[in-house]
């Protein structure tokens, strides 16, 4: 989120799109609840299905899964068509006059540059023209048939109402008038907020989805405002601060990246991260990159990190290819590439996509190792459940360890919420048998191999033995620990930059935040953005001090937010250019002549002076970003794409398939429905209902009696076509694999049209397998295809083909 | 124990940390089952009321669970019948039930899908409690809450037909009645009830009555500044008013949320059958037995005398004798 | 002579004195548990519907356990009923001199029997007592099981519309008025046992005097001693 959970309640207009904010996120909506009974705001809902939010909504559209960046586009051509744009904002904040390369442009569906063989785009010309001094060239009137504006203008204007609703299958009455609410948003003083999940992730093109509503947030002037924003409600908990610590195979701590194999040392390595300022007296604070890099290197190995041996680059492993994601790693185990695997904390059985293709992958493992606090289908993968795990128990030679894990409420620490809050929290009970902590089990387990290579050495053993690993129970790492180490502390004493006799923190102690860090190896941080969370003042994160002073909802005495204790991202553009607020009403900071000040930590340089410093201080830029330039593979700005398994041909150029920068695998896209597969006539989409979380509850009795069985949603006319009766079974198949499951018939799903089809849409929840309180069902994840987003790899869960006929029993024709 | 605890003002407050005493207490009953002379309370507490807004409510059913958890209850792990309602209906084990109606409304052309938490009323004239005849089953304390006391029941269902809005259930395990008791033992101690604690969008809030209705008063100018002209409070007079309340979007068609009743009101047969039948009833048996004893007192008995029995022998051999000569 | 007025079994046991078998010890038997399961069930059917009277559930341990038995005591009364509703149904079938009996009532109740006409094993009013014990006793079975909580589950799927609520609303108001006229009917079946002194003996040991008989059910006697002076008593 740019935002903060409780921010939510100072708009003026929720969007949930991609999303299903009420039955995903039932206790972060209260705040959608409070902005509509307190502010008078308005909630609307694009979704394929009348949801639980759209229950609560004032205005409710139906869209066709997978084509969500149409109606994006289309809605940004409409603002600008009917002049809804905040041109203050837009002028002034974003990149709008910036100069592009004459070589980037846009024909049939894509962009310049694209190599059909390779899947992939040369970028070379998704750039800015440069100018004297390295900086980028503006047209500051947006004259220039090359600025972002006119460019962005040229790439919508295929998005005209007819061609969106043609393509989403939204009526058109109901595109127009949520265009024109959307539009309302574009005044300074009204604000939207837009709220999406994995509605909007599950795509081969989930990357773009959300750039889409980033751009028109830009657009109406509403990211930085209280109220505004572009706002990624996660879907597990704690999955924020899986990505902050870099549990991403291409990530380190604290968003920086893993070396490629071709950087081989370190200047090579920080020569693509220095992140020159692309406009003068801009901040681009990633700049500071070293002094995080550093920092994160010395909480890593100490003392045998030195300025010598560079930071101990060396040890860090090196990518052999972009990242190792879940669908590469399956797709190797699926090859009998890998021996050993280790899930931990999830259930890939029904949680990865073609489950034909995971059992199969699995089953060529050597060993299984579960970490869990449940027994999960994964862990059961081999064992025979009738139809609903129908395997050859026998022919499966994998070993399955069971490692029973701790749960969160069986231990203390720390669980980063959507709005990046650190939020400390106590063991409330006492761990069930034999259950021990994560970090107990991964100690254990890494002092047990630290001491092999002691013993037997190895290639290159030294970045296990030099491991700092200082924790007072080596076997068992305290949570304390782990956060203080996580926030860094001072190695020598660190002096003031402007004032080298104010000392910052003496040696030993903590650093207060990540402007203390520096790169000459005189402090540690094992994760920067958190620096700041548990100083010497103590554990930050363990406040639970809910005044708010301003009444904006930003509670700055309530836990930690990285970064900085910052609550809402980008804040210097809640002001205007002379930083004056937009809305004085919801005043978040303000430039008091000499510095910023308000009921929220500025994001900028506290004296950095309004008119010559811009709000978006993480971009080169220092503006945001209408035009993405190189940072997404399949384009710099976003364009209709369709599923990879779609009913209709992408009207933009019925060739592609999908998207043409995704990576597919061999023998993946057999596997798929071709484009308007008669086989496979309905579009599916696959989400969660608010009785269970993931595959979790199903454990519990409660949540288990609250929604017992598999179900798939349909439409009253696609039950009537097929002969299916509610409450009836249903057979649903895909090209990959078939479920059975109880049909709930429903007006709250109607068959769209799109291209002159009728397009029938089935619902698939997801919180049924094979262990459980709950009666024995499928995941979605025995239809979905084997393809993720471009960018990220997030498999398409959300839209993809299947067929349905009534059955006359579970497992039966 | 030190301190009596408060009287609860909000779901929100956090429980005491101290022990409290109760403050819901067997002489605030005003009302009892079966126990028409009992002595008035010493005191009135303030009403209260738990006000459901079904135009916040997303169905979640947090309460569901919230309620399973605190009343230590098991709802059924049941099926799925094609609807979102689960268990399929209230239960003994399940004593509140998020009920889904889908709504096409002809206004406006619009879908809604009206979701309401369906439970114990607590009515301010309870049906189950004249209709309990278990002596102190169903009592009624002086802050409007309606519970039943199970060691008190015996489990004869018929709270079942006095109810107008279809709650009590009897357990088929204990044979007691059940509902929702407005959670009188957290209210005891000064707290909500546990739906209202778990209600993640505050669409389920508690206090006291007037306070719930200044509340439900700024829902409705809400919903009507959204275009539900019918907006409006369900608070029933037919049975003297309710101790939980719904905020709907239709007000004027109650029966449009899972067939909510349009005008609850206790059955005239039951009032009947707890009312006038009694009496006449008792004055019919008491009559006959009266007249039969005056009967008794006044009237000559009917005896048989001697002669009688000299007559009888008399027809006896006349008749055997006559049956003998036929036979001859 | 054919059995007109009389049941088998019924005969003259005795000329001297006069005695005639009314009752075999199978019908006594059947009345008294009959009327045991009525007392339990007057008893908890008053602690039911008379909260004063609630402490009546103490005979039997509590209301609980009145709650059980009470439809228990219901189902063993009917079967019971029924064994002796088939062993006297032949001769509560109304017959001409009822109505006689019936329009003369009054000069009964003031003592004057003699006046009234010869009647069979039953007069009017026995058969009245008998025809609304079973006529109450269907409706209160009826009644009575639809409100049998703890059976309900195992019919309401096929019977949805009885097992709703507005019908069981009906039933426990109709088990109550039948209930109360029930008693009406036992206060008349009792008061006129004791009225008509001699009556108890019939369903105690199973006999009346000869005057008894003679007095009320002159017509029964005569046939009586008729087939004893054929020669065939049974």
């Amino acid at each position: 989120m740019t935002n903060a959970w409780t921010d939510i309640r100072n708009t003026d207009l929720v969007i949930v799109m991609g999303g299903n904010a009420a039955e995903a996120h039932p206790c972060g909506f209260k705040w959608v609840t409070v902005a509509k009974a307190e502010r008078g705001a308005k909630l609307i809902v694009v979704d394929p299905r009348y949801t639980r939010t759209a229950s609560v909504s004032d205005y409710y559209a139906p869209i066709r899964p997978g084509s969500d960046i149409a109606f994006l586009m289309g809605v940004i051509r409409w603002c600008i068509e009917n002049g809804k744009v905040q041109w203050d904002y837009v002028k002034n904040y974003t990149n709008a006059a910036f100069l592009v390369r004459d070589g980037f442009g846009w024909a049939d569906g894509l962009f310049n540059g694209y190599d059909a063989e390779k899947r992939a785009f040369d970028m070379t010309e998704w750039d800015y023209q440069i100018g004297e001094g390295g900086f980028a060239k503006t047209d500051p009137t947006l004259t220039d048939p090359r600025c972002v504006w006119n460019l962005l203008k040229a790439h919508v204007e295929v998005y005209t109402p007819e061609f969106v609703t043609n393509v989403t299958g939204t009526p058109k009455d109901r595109y127009l008038k949520i265009c024109e609410l959307i539009g309302e948003c574009s005044a300074p003083d009204k604000v939207m907020t837009s709220l999406y999940a994995l509605g909007w992730t599950q795509h081969s093109k989930g990357a773009q989805n959300i750039r889409g509503m980033a751009m028109l947030q830009l657009i109406l002037g509403n990211i930085g405002l209280a109220g505004g924003g572009v706002n990624a409600l996660r879907g597990h908990s704690n999955i924020q601060g899986l990505t902050d610590i870099g549990l991403l195979s291409n990530m380190l701590p604290g968003y920086m990246t893993l070396p490629k194999d071709s950087e081989t040392d370190y200047p090579t390595y920080m020569s693509t991260r220095g992140n020159a300022p692309l406009r003068p007296g801009q901040t681009s604070y990633w700049q500071n990159t070293p002094k995080f890099f550093v920092s994160f290197m010395k909480s890593m190995w100490g003392d045998a990190a030195t300025a010598d041996n560079d930071w101990a680059y060396d040890y860090l492993p090196k990518l052999d290819v972009p990242y190792y994601d879940i669908l590469r790693t399956f797709d190797m185990m699926a090859e009998g590439k890998v021996n050993l695997y280790f899930a931990q904390g999830f259930n890939p059985l029904l949680s990865f996509p073609n489950r034909g293709k995971v059992t199969a992958a699995l089953s060529k493992l050597k060993m299984l190792v579960v970490m869990d606090p449940l027994t999960t289908e994964t862990a059961h993968f081999w064992e025979h459940h009738g139809i609903h795990n129908d395997v050859d128990s026998a022919a499966i030679q994998t070993e399955v360890l069971q490692l029973p894990t701790t749960c969160f409420a069986e231990e203390d620490g720390a669980t980063v919420n959507s709005g990046r809050w650190l939020q400390w929290h106590w063991k409330g009970a006492t761990p069930p048998g034999e259950a021990k902590p994560d970090t107990f089990i991964m100690a254990n387990i890494f002092r047990r191999v630290q001491d092999l290579y002691r013993a037997e050495g190895g290639a290159f053993p030294d970045p296990i033995l030099n491991l700092t690993w200082d924790y007072a129970d080596p076997m068992e790492p305290t949570p304390e620990e782990l956060a203080k180490e996580m926030n860094g502390r001072a190695l020598a004493t660190v002096y003031d930059p402007k004032d080298a006799t104010k000392v910052i923190a003496e040696a030993g102690q903590q650093v207060p935040n990540f402007a203390a860090l520096r790169d000459d190896g005189s402090t540690m941080s094992g994760c920067w953005i958190y620096a700041g969370s548990w100083t010497e003042a103590g554990n930050m994160m363990a406040r639970r001090d809910n005044s708010d002073p301003g009444g904006m909802g930003t509670y700055l005495n309530w836990t930690f937010a990285w970064p900085a204790n910052r609550r809402i991202l980008y804040n210097r553009a809640s002001t205007d250019l002379s930083g004056k607020p937009w809305d004085p009403s919801r005043k978040l900071i303000e430039w008091t002549g000499e510095k910023w000040e308000g009921f929220d930590v500025p994001d900028i340089s506290p004296t950095a002076k309004p008119e010559e410093v811009m709000p978006f201080i993480m971009t080169n830029e220092g503006v945001g970003k209408l035009f993405s330039r190189k940072g997404l593979k399949d384009g710099p700005f976003p364009t209709h794409m369709e599923p990879f398994e779609s009913p209709i041909a992408n009207p933009l150029n019925p060739g592609l398939r999908g998207n043409p920068a995704a990576r597919v695998f061999k023998g993946d896209l057999e596997q798929m429905a071709a484009t308007g597969d008669p086989d496979f006539p309905c579009v599916a989409t696959s989400y969660r209902l608010t009785e269970h979380f993931h595959y979790w509850t199903k454990h519990d009795k409660v949540n288990a009696a609250l929604q017992p069985q598999f179900f798939v949603e349909i439409s009253e006319e696609l039950a009537a076509e097929k002969g299916i009766a509610r409450g009836g079974w249903v057979r649903v198949w895909s090209r990959r694999g078939e479920v059975w499951a109880k049909a709930v018939v429903t007006k709250r799903i109607r068959p769209l049209t799109c291209d002159g089809k009728t397009v029938h849409v089935v619902g698939i929840p997801l919180h049924w397998g094979f262990m459980g309180a709950a009666r024995k069902g499928f995941g979605p994840n025995s239809l979905t295809p084997f393809v993720g987003d471009a960018n990220i790899d997030t498999p398409e869960f959300k839209a993809f083909l299947v067929n349905i006929e009534p059955a006359s029993g579970e497992g039966m024709a | 124990m030190t301190d009596r605890a408060p009287q609860p003002t909000t779901a929100a407050a956090n429980p005491p940390v101290q022990p409290l005493a109760s403050n819901l207490l067997p002489s605030d009953v005003v009302r009892a089952s079966a126990m028409p002379h009992i002595t008035a309370p010493d005191r009135q507490l303030t009403k209260v009321a738990k006000l459901i807004d079904v135009s916040k409510c997303i169905g979640c059913k947090a309460c569901q669970s919230a309620c399973a958890e605190w009343n230590d209850t098991s709802p059924e792990i049941g099926e799925n019948v094609g609807l979102y309602e689960n268990p399929a209906d209230l239960s003994s084990e399940m004593f509140t039930l998020m009920r889904y109606a889908e709504y096409e409304n002809p206004a406006t052309n619009e879908l809604e899908w009206l979701i309401r938490k369906e439970g114990c009323m607590h009515c301010e004239d309870p049906g189950c409690l004249r209709a309990c005849p278990a002596p102190g089953a169903i009592v009624q304390y002086s802050n409007g809450i309606v519970d039943f006391i199970h060691e008190n029941c015996i489990g004869c269902g018929y709270c079942v037909t006095g109810c107008p809005f279809d709650v009590p259930r009897i357990s088929p395990v204990k044979h007691v009645s059940t509902k929702c008791t407005l959670c009188s033992d957290r209210v005891a101690m000064g707290q909500g009830p546990a739906c209202a604690k778990a209600c993640p969008t505050q669409a389920i809030t508690f206090g006291t009555k007037e306070a719930m209705i200044a509340h439900a008063e700024e829902r409705i100018e809400d919903l009507k500044s959204r275009g539900y002209e019918n907006a409006g409070l369900y608070d029933p007079q037919g049975v003297g008013g309710t101790h939980v309340m719904y905020v709907l979007h239709h007000a004027d068609q109650p029966s449009l949320y899972s067939g909510l009743p349009d005008d609850p009101q206790i059955a005239p047969i039951v009032e009947d059958w707890k009312g006038p039948a009694k009496k006449v009833g008792l004055a019919a048996i008491g009559l006959a037995a009266v007249g039969a004893a005056l009967h008794g007192i006044f009237a000559r008995p009917l005896k048989v005398e001697p002669e009688d029995e000299e007559d009888a022998e008399g027809l006896v051999e006349a008749a055997e004798r006559r049956a003998r000569e036929d036979r001859a | 002579m054919k059995r007109v007025y009389s049941a088998a079994g019924d005969r003259i046991v005795s000329h001297d004195p006069l005695i005639v078998r009314r009752y075999g010890p199978f019908t006594r038997a059947n009345h008294w548990l009959t009327a045991v399961s009525m007392l339990v069930l007057v008893l908890t059917g008053f602690a039911f519907f008379y909260p004063s009277l609630f402490f009546l559930t103490g005979l039997f341990g509590g209301g609980q356990i009145a709650r059980w038995l009470h439809p228990i005591a219901g189902l063993v009364m009917a079967a019971s009923f029924l064994i002796l509703f088939v062993q006297l149904v032949r001769l509560n079938l109304p017959r001409r001199e009822d109505v006689e009996w019936s329009m003369q009532i009054g000069d009964l109740l003031s003592g004057n029997e003699n006046v009234m006409p010869p009647l069979g094993k039953y007069n009017a009013g026995q058969k009245l007592v008998f025809w609304g014990m079973a006529g109450l006793l269907a409706v209160m079975l009826v009644t009575g099981i639809m409100i049998w909580e703890e059976m309900v589950p195992l019919w309401q799927d096929r019977f949805p519309t009885l097992a709703g609520i507005p019908a069981r609303r009906i039933a426990v108001a109709l088990h109550a008025l039948s209930a109360v006229l029930m008693m009406l009917l036992l206060i008349l079946h009792v008061y006129a046992a004791i009225w008509t002194r001699g009556t108890f003996s019939a369903m105690l040991n199973g006999t009346v005097t000869g005057g008894w008989a003679y007095q009320h059910h002159r017509k029964w006697l005569r046939e009586l001693a008729g087939r004893q002076g054929e020669g065939k008593p049974e």
